[in-house]
């Protein structure tokens, strides 16, 4: 099966409320809050594309786009 | 086709706090629909009064914002009179089993085609943190600040005897866990019970210091194992999640359609 290689995490700023939920459960500490307390990329090149940010957002405010990786495949 | 392609983006951000276990759920349902490539033509939502209940005014499906406990009933009309339209009925602890208990009950024992999802955050969160049938015994409420002496509804016990043909728990935490019974309860032919566990933390969590939104996850995440597991085994005071009923039974809609046919004799409507 490829892998997924990451793209970019689409983040809507206008949509996050802070709530850290993404930061607390991503699994390589990926994320991080600033210092208006919405979410950013901070590492995205530890991300291993399993979008349990995404998928735990209480606002859809995040999107992490991915590329099927072939190299792996 | 992405998730945002069911959503009303125009009543974005919604209303919910910070944190709440109900934009989860509503992240998780659009993933079931989204995964099963269903026309949004073909869905309908009806949802009650409370927090949850204002999911339907979020999904871009046919969507009715009733009145407190009565989503049920009106889900009922609309299925029987366009049977070939996908019911999903998402309401609140208190809507589903407080005022809307007798609906409920009704509704299984009926074995109707509907998808009921039981957002249970265990607390009325729009009203301000009244406890709730499912709130259980030894909890702090706005209306018992010395603590709940009530024990709580098991939801899937409730729904297993009141008829429901499937049946399944998961939680806010479980996301992968809950789009997959999701898919399988809006598939399934008959009345489908989903109670997914949800955080409140603004009234729950603030009154009976469960902490943040992500403590209550991790909350969740500690106390619930799913159904067959060791860690269940080893300890049967965890809430077991997981599908616990799924029956072919005969739907009430096709057995009405059916009385239709025989009233008619075969002569045309
Ligand atoms: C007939 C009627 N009775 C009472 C109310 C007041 N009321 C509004 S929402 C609600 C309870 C909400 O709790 P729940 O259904 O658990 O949903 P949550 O807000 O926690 O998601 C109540 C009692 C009402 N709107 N209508
Ligand atoms: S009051 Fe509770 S249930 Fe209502 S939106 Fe806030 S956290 Fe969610």
């Amino acid at each position: 099966m490829a892998r997924l290689k990451l793209k970019e995490h689409v983040i809507n700023r206008d949509w996050c409320k802070g709530c850290g939920i993404c930061v607390d459960f991503c699994p390589k500490q990926v994320l991080e809050l600033d210092s208006k307390e919405k979410v950013i990329a901070a590492r995205p090149e530890d991300c291993i594309c399993c979008k349990l940010c995404e998928l735990r957002c209480p606002d859809l405010a995040i999107e992490v786009l991915t590329d099927r990786d072939d190299k792996n495949d | 086709m992405s998730v945002k392609e069911y959503i009303r983006e125009r009543y974005f951000p919604h209303m919910w706090c910070p944190g709440c276990g109900h934009g989860t759920i509503l992240n998780s349902l659009l993933h079931a629909v989204d995964q099963l490539q269903l026309d949004k033509k073909d869905l309908v939502m009806t949802s009650g009064i409370g927090c949850s209940a204002r999911i339907s005014g979020y999904v871009d499906f046919h969507s009715l914002h009733t009145i407190h406990g009565r989503a049920l009933a009106f889900a009922t009309g609309v299925k029987l009179s366009k049977p070939e339209l996908k019911l999903i009925v998402p309401m609140g602890d208190g809507d589903a089993l407080a005022i809307g208990g007798n609906h409920f009950i009704h509704a299984a024992r009926r074995n109707i085609d509907i998808t009921a999802i039981v957002m249970n955050n265990r607390i009325y969160g729009m009203t301000g943190g009244q406890f709730s049938p499912l709130s259980g015994a030894g909890k702090k409420a706005t209306t018992a600040p010395y603590s709940t002496i009530d024990s709580a509804f098991d939801v899937v016990k409730l729904a297993t005897a009141a008829g429901a043909s499937f049946v399944a728990r998961s939680t806010a935490y479980h996301v992968l866990e809950t789009i997959d019974i999701l898919k399988k309860a809006i598939n399934h032919k008959g009345f489908s019970v989903v109670e997914i566990l949800s955080q409140c933390p603004t009234h729950y969590g603030r009154k009976n210091k469960e902490g943040n939104a992500s403590q209550m996850l991790k909350f969740q995440k500690d106390t619930t194992a799913k159904i067959g597991s060791k860690a269940l085994e080893k300890n049967p005071l965890l809430i077991p999640r997981g599908i616990f009923v799924d029956n072919d039974v005969p739907e009430y809609c096709q057995a009405y359609d059916e009385v239709i046919e025989r009233a008619m004799k075969g002569r045309k409507a």
